[in-house]
């Protein structure tokens, strides 16, 4: 009698267990089918995208003005954006496929550049038109590739849940027939690359500036790193650092400190290039719970820092308050022209007014001593290129990098209109609006529980 | 010379007049006064509410009090040292704060009670407090929700995470926005009333008036950020690199700041971040915890300009990593249990 209970009870439990366990199943395969069904579209939807942009090409080509070509080229501009956006909805991060993306943009900026230029004032250039030429034979390589691709995917059915496995797999991608057709198209985008050069990112860049500003200095060993930076954060006595050296991807060699604060125990880090002994960063890691100086009092110590360490004529252009630490942006000050372009950012704890941040990447990358540029147009001149709506408040005249990356002198005009302030920088020498960029306010919180 | 003398004297008797009134009537009514900190742009904190709501009181700034030293109030303190020669450097140094103090009332309770309580009112100064008291948002009574802001202005904020003296809170509560308000000069001229003032119950009486400000408590955000931005990567510094050495955390903040940068990933935080298989911590939902302070003080870091990782577009975890790619790409440094690369 008992133990027929006990078996009606665990065939219950069994069947129970069973039921449960085939609606768990249920559930997973139907969020893996709506996972992958967000691939697919993101999938399709790219080989769509590369296919318009193919033929958007073509018909920049195919018309007989070359003037008019600016509503093709624009369009061509918003389709690589959609591209771009689809491929980063693909799980491709853990495979190389740079070379495609780099592709996207750089058509993206050829056509943006070239279609909000007066195309009736300045047709495209021979260069521009082989380069439009090329541009459109590549696309229709990827184009094809593409679509080989897909129809890959379609007659075999292939998921890209089984590409994301393969990519995360520990042997490496296995035989996976996706991932080997991408391969093969980010080596067609590879080739074109190289053909084209447009602006890559700055930040790369600047490593190189930095290595180059400091080839010619005398190198230093690790003890001199640190007597470095014991001077440079005012620590008396012999300081306790773990020294460490950067590797072979950084533009310039580095000693990478790591310092326990002798007054307080917080930890600093810095990185002192190795030619030269120049501090690029400094942090303290610490977090600031009260403020007992106010920012004026913070800025006027970070000047200070910054004259000492052999930082000379940096005028503040900006400071903020988060919390419990101000940050200070200095830039180098070259008889009452800001140079935008040497720049450094100082932060001060605002309960004692330690320096618990330093950066100077930009600084050491382009300090140079400069002589004064002259300026072609008068302030009143510059002043004549803006909005008539901007009610002006305050200018200065500031070197900044354009975006051909060229070093230009500017009137910076700050400016009022209907309560938000613009930051203008007009071109000192033909008046041209080099950037126009909103100032952020402050912003709202919302909790008034 | 001389009815300059007379009208200063003037002046300063009924300023006098008007403060003992309040004295004698109004006890609630402390005189408060500055501390004796030169107040600088970008500065934050009770000295900012206190000249903003002076300036506001002498019609010298129309924005919203929020306690945030930004442009706006920059314009006005110079326009205020200008106006009475003084060097219109925007600090405000004790001699503009004692020129403030002659010249306006500043009913420090009153102010912050409304900060605290997020309430607009009508322009401070010039009328009887009883009357100023606007809506109370989050009561249902308040203006209409979405009323059309002022652009970049009212961006759904956070918890006041960053506020001094703001409770802390774990969910985000978005208030509706408070409604935007008209730079309107001085003069007492009635306006329409905003749609959705109809309902406002009758012991806080909205006067008509166009001349309306706002006090709103704000916070400093880097430029080109809105807090929430912060706020998700802050979640994504914490997911992937907690526990680690604060530079670490700061060179995976940056790392992500490189990818937006960059022309080959998305360009705004959430794409770089939710990009599918690029970040572990998004992989297995530790994106979702609450992060700490230490990552949210790491991406301010990083948003400053900050970079330990040496411009590095990839990092990985060598006891983890599956990829066997990601082993060929040239290496920068090692910080604490991540290898950051190009």
């Amino acid at each position: 009698m008992i133990r027929s209970i006990i078996i009606g009870v665990l065939a219950v439990g069994v069947i129970g267990t069973g039921y449960w366990g085939y609606l768990e199943h249920q559930e997973k395969n139907a969020i893996l089918i709506q996972s992958e069904n967000n691939y697919q579209r993101a999938f399709h939807e790219l080989t769509y995208n590369l296919d318009h942009l193919h033929d958007e090409l073509g018909s920049t080509l195919a018309m007989n003005s070359r003037e008019r070509l600016s509503p093709s080229l624009t369009d061509v501009w918003r389709i690589t954006s959609e591209a771009q956006n689809d491929l980063g909805q693909l799980p491709l991060a853990l495979m190389p496929f740079s070379k495609t993306e780099e592709f996207l943009y750089k058509i993206g900026d050829f056509s943006y550049k070239n279609a909000i230029r007066d195309l009736e004032q300045e047709p495209l250039s021979e260069d521009e038109y082989e380069s439009l030429k090329e541009l459109y034979h590549q696309s229709g390589e990827i184009q094809n590739e593409m679509r080989k691709v897909q129809s890959m995917v379609l007659d075999d059915h292939l998921k890209w849940m089984d590409v994301e496995m393969a990519l995360a797999s520990q042997d490496g991608p296995g035989d996976n027939a996706i991932i080997d057709g991408f391969q093969v198209i980010d080596e067609k985008a590879g080739q074109f690359s190289e053909a084209y050069t447009g602006d890559e990112g700055n930040r790369r860049q600047q490593d190189e500036e930095i290595a180059k500003a400091v080839e010619d200095l005398d190198e230093i060993d690790k003890q001199e790193a640190v007597n470095i930076a014991g001077e440079f954060l005012e620590r008396e006595g012999k300081l306790e650092a773990d020294v460490e050296e950067t590797g072979d991807g950084l533009a310039y060699k580095a000693y990478s400190l790591t310092i326990e604060d002798p007054e307080d125990g917080h930890y600093i880090y810095m990185d002192i290039t190795k030619k030269g002994g120049k501090p690029v960063y400094l942090l303290e890691d610490r977090q600031v719970e009260s403020s007992e100086v106010s920012l004026y009092d913070a800025s006027e110590k970070a000047k200070k820092f910054l004259d000492k360490n052999g930082f000379e004529n940096m005028q503040l252009v900006d400071s903020k308050q988060y919390d419990n630490v101000g940050v200070f942006k200095f830039a180098y000050l070259v008889e009452d022209i800001r140079v935008y372009t040497d720049a450094a950012v100082v932060e001060v704890a605002l309960d004692n007014k330690d320096i618990i941040g330093y950066e100077g990447f930009s600084y050491i990358a382009n300090h140079h001593d400069r002589k004064p540029m002259e300026a072609g147009l008068s302030e009143e001149e510059a002043r004549e290129s803006l909005n008539p709506a901007l009610e002006v408040m305050e200018y200065h005249k500031a070197i900044i990098e354009n975006e051909l990356e060229e070093e230009v002198l500017c009137y910076e005009f700050f400016g009022v209109i209907d309560d938000d302030t613009y930051r203008i920088f007009i071109n000192a020498d033909n008046g041209r609006e080099e950037k126009v960029e909103k100032m952020d306010r402050a912003e709202p919180v919302y909790n008034f529980s | 010379m001389k009815s300059h003398e007379i009208r200063r004297m003037k002046r300063l008797l009924i300023a006098a007049i008007v403060c003992l009134q309040f004295v004698v009537l109004l006890p609630s009514m402390e005189a408060h006064a500055f501390t004796d900190q030169v107040i600088q742009k970008g500065a934050t904190g009770d000295d900012v509410v206190e000249l903003q709501s002076r300036l506001q009181y002498i019609g010298f700034y129309h924005d919203t009090i929020d306690g945030v030293y930004g442009w706006g109030t920059y314009w006005s303190v110079k326009k205020y040292q200008d106006e009475f020669g003084l060097e219109a450097d925007g600090l405000v140094g004790p001699k503009m704060k004692q020129m403030l103090e002659k010249s306006t009332e500043f009913d420090k309770a009153f102010v912050h009670r409304m900060l605290n309580e997020g309430r607009q009112f009508t322009h401070y100064g010039g009328m009887p407090l009883e009357d100023q008291k606007g809506p109370k948002p989050g009561t249902g009574q308040g203006p209409a929700p979405g009323k059309p802001a002022a652009p970049g202005k009212q961006q759904p904020g956070d918890e006041g995470r960053q506020q001094q003296g703001a409770p802390e809170q774990e969910t985000p509560e978005a208030a509706p926005a408070p409604r935007d308000q008209p730079g309107a000069p001085e003069e007492e001229t009635p306006a329409e009333p905003a749609p959705g003032d109809a309902d406002i119950p009758a012991e806080e009486e909205v006067p008509e008036q166009d001349n309306e400000a706002d006090i709103q408590k704000a916070i400093n955000t880097p430029e080109g950020f809105t807090d929430n931005d912060i706020q998700i990567m802050a979640q994504a510094v914490y997911g992937e690199a907690r526990g680690e050495p604060y530079t670490g955390q700061v060179a995976v903040a940056a790392v992500i700041l490189n990818r937006i940068e960059s022309p080959t990933f998305p360009n705004n935080p959430s794409g770089v971040i939710f990009e599918p298989r690029a970040f572990t911590a998004v992989a297995d939902g530790q994106i979702n915890l609450e992060p700490d302070e230490t990552a949210r003080r790491a991406v301010l870091d990083a948003i400053n300009g900050q970079d330990p990782s040496g411009n590095a577009m990839y990092y990985f975890n060598p006891d983890t990593a599956t990829s066997g790619w990601i082993w060929s790409r040239p290496q920068i440094k090692r910080i604490g249990k991540h290898i950051f690369c190009e």
